[in-house]
């Protein structure tokens, strides 16, 4: 081979012209490359940052402290806790198996807990923490710091947690939270995004739910800077949110604690009202259930018997529980009749136990009759007779008219959740709800609470308040919301003569404080405080001919559910109402027996604002009452969270 | 031939022939680099070590070696371009039996201080070896067919070797290097229609026979055909490559988010964003000010690598300074193609700023030789 190269000779210049052509086809292609480098970063390029921003910067929320609720002296009956939990890390934690069982030993975790956190584990990304256990002790917390060292990539967390620190007083109040579910994101409508972070509480049932929107607050909004695979590089900036609506409630926490401790054993209701203001004081309903146990998770066998109970814990029967309202409606009639001028108080009518009605006979619950009777004593010894005829006289639409505006048949506006509208029964809605004519022997039913007639505790205690005020008092259950007070304006009058409230009211002191009167022994012994009340005791069964012949089977040789309700409504004091009380018992018996003495406790204590003097009531009775104050179990003052530093 | 061993009195010897090297590319060769080392030092977030540092020591070899080659007497090379040809062959049969397979495509062997990829090495080789060829063949007998088929199956060998590896970027850079030089060295006209009609008859083949029996390509490169035509096909999978690297180089904007700012490499949101991605960053942080600036650079560089090879009367020095700098316009141009949305991705480095040892050896190989031509032409006496 030779050393030197060939010369180009004639290739030469067809060399360079090709050259030519080449480099001419790579500049076209560089001016190609530089046009769409142009286009993509000076005419894209602002899209094309916005879409870098994007995968850049994750927006995290900030879930908003949710707002209080006390009881109308700022004592917490719902408050945020601190939860702690455990968390793991698997990329720091390395073997988590042995890493678990080893936490297995300080807190408790079923196979359960362990398969759904090694699950978990295997779906995060590596870095992610998990969450293992939730709501532990300081004493489990503190061993776990003492064991880091022995636990790595384990780490304590806190956050906020619902509490109810009053437990089942306050649980078909206040209600629950709970993590939302898809169809709570069905029901509400709601776009906040806070719906969408996993577990996050939401209210279920009561004021938690009715409230939520002010409770909830606003997010608050975290910019941080994430890589590819979302591990969070450092915050960019952060927004804070709104904490939640703090609720103030117009319930006595000591008197609800009273009411609920008086109606355990029993599937009972009670209400109590302010009548000046219509602020529900107390609203009990027996037997209540814990809320905290929904809100870390109830179990399924807890759930079970709550569900099943006959007693129903979980219904608030207080405004969910309808009953036909007995005697007690008695005093709808009276004033019906009064106002319309079918009968006035001297009239009289003989009451000889029963009226006939075409073929139809009309019993009066005294089988041997009441005699002559006239208003006062119709409703101090509920004969039904008196109202059998009344009831004729005034028709079925003036008692209906004279019972809405006192508040039955009406769906009050309360913040809790199933309220009943109840039932007031005319002519028209028979027709156009059960198809048939009304016939008159529905008026003489109607006219002793039975039949269509429904009505909830909460309604007759407004009931009684109205009567006690003759004003349209309203029911009130939020005292303030961020410390700014609900409307509560004086109610107006209801329009009903002076005379006429009078008559009725008379009847009714006449029932809790004359011999002979259906809850004479129930009275309140001391002067100033005395009660005006009416018992009621609703029949949930039809007595047939046969039975009445045989004669009525007591209540007490009935399954219970088959029972008589016990009702009885109050108002005290007898010369300057304060409050309404309404209690119903079901199945409990006769009213004046069983549910006159709950009242009339609640009464005294709501009137006394503590535990009433025993010289309160008859002197006969003040051993037994000492003795079964005894067997309450009342909440110790001391075990109340302590209140707000404001009132 | 006398005219020749006249000239070569004129040649520079010894130490003087540093004189006669064609400085301002050393220059501009040297300046792509750096930019290569900023770039590699920001995306390992501001450390030198991770990227930057073994970088500039294979920069450092790569220049020793430019420099003995350059020095090395043009006649020389082109006697053992043969040989060269003949060892890259073998060392790519080798790796196809013995090699090993990284990230699914690129085979290399392990050298102990580097790891080889024969493919590259071909890419200068064969460049060699078909300037030599041309040197040597009589101008008549360029375009008669056996002498056009002989270049060709040079060209051809070796490109199926690397699609067999598979290694589309490579196989792509070779056929299309080895075309120009035949165009260059003067091969008719009609041969390159007829290869452009066959080329496209391929591409219908290739297209129409996926999912045949006779399937031509493999599915994970029909796939990336797939996903180049429509990126968002597939957001997360395939397609995520071009999405994220469009995202990126467009968030630049005119004038970048300045260096070391760039969002979209350092969170990993970049695949490879330090080797075959690396424009990305760049023009995302340096923006299109940055991206055209390596680009002029670029140019430059192929522009003096031209007027060398235009004043050079040797035929051999001509034809490998064209070659050359032909491939490394392929190399620049397919990256950036890629990069861009223009191209599949097809794996082949930013040159001399990708991070990766062979491409930048064998880049500065191939511009000594460059030099060797431009110092050793031969020059008019007197």
């Amino acid at each position: 081979m030779s050393l030197v190269n060939r010369d180009q000779g004639k290739g030469f210049k067809r060399l360079n012209r090709r050259a030519m052509l080449l480099f001419g086809a790579q500049a076209g292609f560089m001016g190609l490359l530089g046009s769409r480098l142009h286009y993509l970063q000076v005419v894209e390029g602002k899209k094309y940052r916005l879409l870098a921003e994007e995968n850049r910067i994750n927006i995290r929320l900030i879930p908003p402290a949710r707002g209080l609720i006390y009881d109308r002296d700022w004592v917490p009956v719902a408050q945020n806790d601190q939860n702690y939990r455990v968390v793991m890390v698997r990329e720091q934690a390395g073997d988590v198996r042995k890493i678990l069982d080893r936490l297995r030993k300080i807190i408790p975790l079923d196979d359960n807990d362990f398969a759904a956190a090694l699950k978990e584990f295997k779906r995060r990304a590596a870095f992610v923490p998990v969450t293992i256990a939730e709501h532990l002790t300081w004493e489990q917390l503190a061993e776990i710091s003492v064991n880091a060292p022995a636990l790595p990539g384990v780490s304590a967390e806190v956050g906020l947690s619902r509490y109810y620190p009053l437990g089942p007083d306050f649980a078909h109040i206040v209600g629950y939270v709970g993590p939302v579910s898809d169809y709570d994101l069905k029901r509400l409508d709601d776009q906040d995004p806070l719906l969408q972070i996993p577990k996050f509480q939401i209210g279920k049932t009561g004021v938690e739910r009715k409230l939520e929107r002010r409770l909830r607050g606003l997010a608050g909004t975290r910019r941080i800077e994430v890589n590819a695979v979302g591990r969070v590089i450092r915050e960019i900036d952060r927004r804070e949110g709104k904490p939640g609506a703090n609720v103030q409630l117009t319930v006595d926490h000591r008197l609800q604690n009273y009411v609920e401790a008086r109606l355990e054993g029993q599937s009972a209701a009670a209400v109590v009202i302010d009548v000046n203001n219509g602020d529900i004081v107390a609203l009990g309903s027996a037997p209540s259930f814990d809320p905290n146990k929904f809100v870390t998770g109830i179990s399924s066998t807890d759930y079970r018997a709550l569900m099943d109970s006959p007693y129903r814990p979980l219904a608030n029967k207080t405004v969910q529980g309808t009953y036909p309202p007995g005697s007690t409606f008695k005093i709808m009639v009276a004033l019906a009749a009064l106002e319309s001028g079918a009968i006035d108080t001297r009239e009289t009518i003989f009451c000889r136990g029963y009226i006939d009605l075409g073929k139809q006979r009309f019993h009066c619950w005294k089988r041997s009759g009441h005699g002559k009777i006239d208003l006062k004593n119709s409703l101090k010894q509920s004969c039904d007779v008196y109202y059998y005829e009344l009831a004729q006289r005034v028709g079925i639409e003036k008692i209906a008219e004279m019972a809405r505006k006192f508040g039955l048949g009406e769906r009050h506006h309360l913040p809790l959740n199933g309220i009943a509208a109840g039932l007031v029964p005319t002519k028209n809605w028979k027709k156009t709800k059960i198809g048939e004519h009304w016939r008159i022997g529905d008026t003489l039913n109607s006219a002793i609470g039975q039949g269509f007639v429904l009505a909830s505790p909460l309604q007759l205690a407004l009931m009684t308040a109205r009567i006690a005020t003759g004003r349209a008092v309203a029911p009130r259950l939020i005292k303030s919301i961020d410390g700014v007070p609900t409307e509560n304006p004086r109610p107006p009058s209801l329009g009903i003569s002076r005379a006429s409230l009078n008559a009725v009211r008379g009847g009714m002191f006449a029932v809790s404080n004359e011999r002979g009167g259906t809850a004479y022994s129930k009275r309140i012994a001391e002067k100033t405080m005395r009660m005006a009340g009416k018992t009621g005791t609703s029949q949930v069964r039809r007595i047939t001919r046969k039975e009445r012949a045989a004669g009525v089977i007591r209540n007490e040789d009935l399954p219970w559910e088959r029972r008589d309700h016990a009702l009885f409504i109050a108002f005290a004091p007898y010369d300057k109402p304060r409050y309404a009380v309404a209690v119903v018992v079901e199945h409990g018996g006769g009213g004046s027996r069983f549910a006159a003495p709950i009242a009339r406790d609640i009464m005294l204590e709501a009137l006394y604002g503590s535990e009433p003097p025993l010289t309160a009531y008859p002197a006969s009775q003040r051993t037994r009452i000492m003795n079964e104050r005894k067997k309450l179990k009342l909440r110790a003052p001391e075990d109340y969270p302590k209140a707000k530093d404001r009132a | 031939m006398s005219y020749l061993v006249h000239n070569l009195k004129t040649v520079p010897t010894g130490w003087r022939k540093l004189l006669y090297l064609n400085w301002p590319l050393i220059l501009l060769v040297t300046a792509v680099a750096c930019i290569g080392f900023l770039m590699l030092y920001s995306v390992a977030g501001g450390n030198f070590q991770t990227w930057a540092e073994p970088q500039v020591k294979r920069f450092a070899v790569g220049f020793a070696l430019m420099m003995v080659v350059a020095f090395i007497p043009i006649w020389f090379w082109r006697n053992v371009a043969g040989l060269a040809y003949f060892i890259s062959l073998m060392l790519l049969i080798g790796v196809e039996l013995f090699g090993q397979v990284g990230m699914g495509a690129q085979r290399w062997i392990d050298l102990g201080f580097m790891r080889l990829q024969p493919s590259e090495l071909m890419k200068i080789a064969l460049v060699m070896a078909l300037a030599a060829y041309y040197d040597w063949l009589d101008d008549e007998r360029v375009s008669r067919p056996f002498w056009v088929l002989l270049p060709l199956l040079l060209i051809l060998v070796p490109m199926l070797l690397v699609l067999k590896q598979p290694d589309l970027g490579t196989a792509l850079l070779l056929a299309i290097g080895g075309g120009a030089i035949m165009f260059l060295a003067g091969v008719s006209l009609w041969y390159f229609l007829a290869a452009f009609l066959s080329g496209g008859a391929l591409v219908a083949a290739v297209l129409f026979s996926r999912g045949t029996s006779w399937q031509l390509l493999k599915d994970y490169q029909y796939k990336r055909i797939d996903t180049f035509l429509d990126p968002s096909t597939d957001p997360l999978g395939a397609g995520y490559h071009i999405t994220q690297s469009k995202i990126a180089l467009g968030s630049g904007g005119w004038s970048g988010r300045g260096f070391m700012q760039g969002t979209q490499s350092r969170l990993n949101f970049l695949p490879e964003k330090q080797t075959d991605f690396i424009f990305t960053t760049l023009a995302e942080e340096l923006g299109f000010v940055g991206g055209m600036t390596l680009m002029v650079l670029y140019a430059l560089i192929i522009l003096f690598c031209l007027t060398s090879a235009f004043g050079n009367r040797d035929r051999f020095g001509s034809l490998l300074t064209h070659g050359i700098a032909t491939t490394f316009f392929l190399f620049f141009a397919v990256n950036m193609s890629m990069v861009m949305g223009m191209a599949p991705v097809v794996g082949v480095p930013l040159p001399l700023v990708s991070y990766g040892g062979t491409a930048m050896l064998v880049l500065l190989i191939g511009f000594g030789l460059v030099q060797s031509a431009h110092v050793h032409r031969p020059r008019r006496a007197g």
